[in-house]
């Protein structure tokens, strides 16, 4: 392996169970298990799966101004946040672009936990240490904290049969500590595959053992980065890098109406940008005709001409299709049955919007 | 029958001049959960070498050429709907036929053993 890459605590145990390890985003990481992308993508659907995660970040921000500095700092409210809740949030740049999409945990009134990607750890730190008041403490929890996600319909029976109570486990977007394994474990209601589950947050010292004990509960597999991806491009989930990046708005991304630049004057870094610029592109969802998926850059025609470019695509094992996520120019007249030409290798498929999410029966969300 | 492999892991079994062609075992295994297969149209004239059709799994793309000169036959239709096949059974499962074959081309391509060592050797 390239030695620059970074590992989890969990390398050998992923070696140990047969996967097969490739780079993501500096680390090195389980793309597979041995039952492969399929298997494990079928199995979240339908079961439990479990991921090691502990290459995302984590940030405690605490101290008196902590909630209105962050506030300002980050595109969506802070300042209204519940203790106890999670929010999806974005890291903007004074021009509205995506530094890094992002979830706040509030622990307390002036406590919170930010979750963010692995490629942009020290990118986002910088940039908050920058933008937060020097009197707030700020410190990089990444090395120390594990991340595991527990994701699918049965995750909460697996919590339960490990002593939890039920009814004590958070409510969708929410999070809760617990007692579990000999420790305090943060549990919150949240994922990236669409299913109901759970994000785990404990000391990385336990990493192994706690992987372990969770891999022998009955019914829980370990799943890869593979299933994460094809997991989350069946809900339209962004993934930072393929649809957002720092040229990219939120709103460009589809998640305007969460930003309410319209519906209040709240001010926050890049939002003169975003209440001036007017979106340049706009991200929609493809379904493709067949089975061979589309990739990262390739054009999309409408009638011989460019309209958008694919950000990311795959065969979506649960709709037996392929599906992708595309930018479309403002200025292109896109009619919404518009039948698309997509360049494959060596073969052009047509293509047509599809609604977001995808997958329509995912349990994550009980209100949907 | 005697099965012989391409470089490019391809297999085929000659009988007379009727070729069966398949992927190896590792060009399956190294794709990973393959989601289709292209079968090439029937008809097509093609020289050893030459690119026949494409195979795609959740992550790749893989072109699958010619081993030998010939032209192309009867493709397996069963793999439109089911190309999870060719990673349960690769070393059993067939794309497509190539007819017209000449038996001492076979002469450029290795034997299972020679293969075995090839794919150690990678």
């Amino acid at each position: 392996m390239d030695e620059t890459l970074l590992k989890t605590p969990l390398a050998d145990e992923h070696v140990a169970l047969g996967a097969r390890m490739v780079p993501f985003a500096g680390w090195y990481m389980p793309v597979q298990y041995k039952e492969g992308i399929l298997a494990e993508h079928k199995y979240t659907r339908e079961h439990v799966s479990l991921f090691d995660i502990c290459h995302m970040g984590e940030f405690v921000v605490l101290g008196r101004g902590a909630a209105s500095a962050l506030d300002y700092a980050l595109a969506r409210s802070v300042a209204d946040q519940k203790v106890g809740s999670c929010r999806y949030n974005f890291l903007l740049n004074e021009a509205g672009g995506v530094i890094d999409d992002l979830i706040v945990y509030r622990m307390q009134d002036e406590s919170f936990i930010l979750v963010v990607n692995a490629a942009r750890i020290a990118t986002d730190f910088a940039t908050l240490k920058e933008r937060l008041p020097s009197s707030l403490h700020m410190e990089n929890l990444s090395d120390r904290l594990a991340k595991f996600d527990l994701q699918g319909p049965e995750s909460t029976d697996v919590l339960v049969s490990l002593g939890l109570d039920a009814a004590a486990l958070p409510k969708y977007y929410h999070w809760a500590s617990f007692e579990l394994f000999g420790m305090t474990v943060m549990i919150s209601r949240t994922g990236y595959t669409g299913e109901l589950g759970y994000e785990l947050y404990f000391e990385a010292d336990h990493a192994v053992d706690v992987w372990r004990k969770l891999l022998a509960c009955p019914g829980v597999k370990p799943a890869g980065l593979g299933a994460r991806d094809t997991l989350r491009l069946e809900m339209g989930y962004p993934l930072y890098g393929d649809e957002m990046d720092e040229s990219t708005t939120p709103v460009e991304a589809g998640f305007g109406a969460l930003l309410k630049l319209d519906k209040s004057d709240r001010m926050f870094v890049g939002s003169d940008a975003l209440r001036a610029d007017p979106p340049k592109k706009h991200l929609r969802g493809l379904v493709l005709d067949g089975r061979r998926a589309a990739h990262t850059g390739t054009p999309v025609l409408l009638n011989g001409t460019q309209v958008g470019t694919i950000t990311s695509g795959t065969f979506a094992p649960s709709l037996g299709c392929a599906v992708a996520m595309a930018y479309f120019d403002a200025s292109a007249e896109i009619p919404e049955d518009a039948e698309f030409e997509v360049e494959l290798h060596r073969a052009v498929v047509k293509a047509k919007l599809a609604p977001l999410p995808f997958w329509t029966h995912g349990t994550a969300n009980p209100k949907k | 029958m005697a099965k012989y492999y391409a470089e490019s892991h391809e297999w085929i079994e000659l009988d007379g001049t009727t070729a069966t062609l398949g992927i190896s075992k590792y060009a399956a295994d190294s794709l990973g959960d393959i989601t289709y297969v292209e079968i090439p149209a029937p008809g097509k004239a093609v020289a050893a070498g030459e690119v026949l059709c494409t195979v795609e799994s959740v992550k790749a793309v893989s072109d699958v050429y010619a081993p030998v000169a010939g032209t192309v036959g009867e493709g397996n239709a069963d793999l439109e709907a089911d190309p999870a096949a060719l990673n349960a059974d690769p070393e059993n499962t067939w794309i497509c036929k190539l007819e017209g074959v000449n038996a001492s081309d076979l002469g450029g391509l290795m034997d299972a053993d020679a293969y075995a060592k090839f794919v150690e050797s990678l």
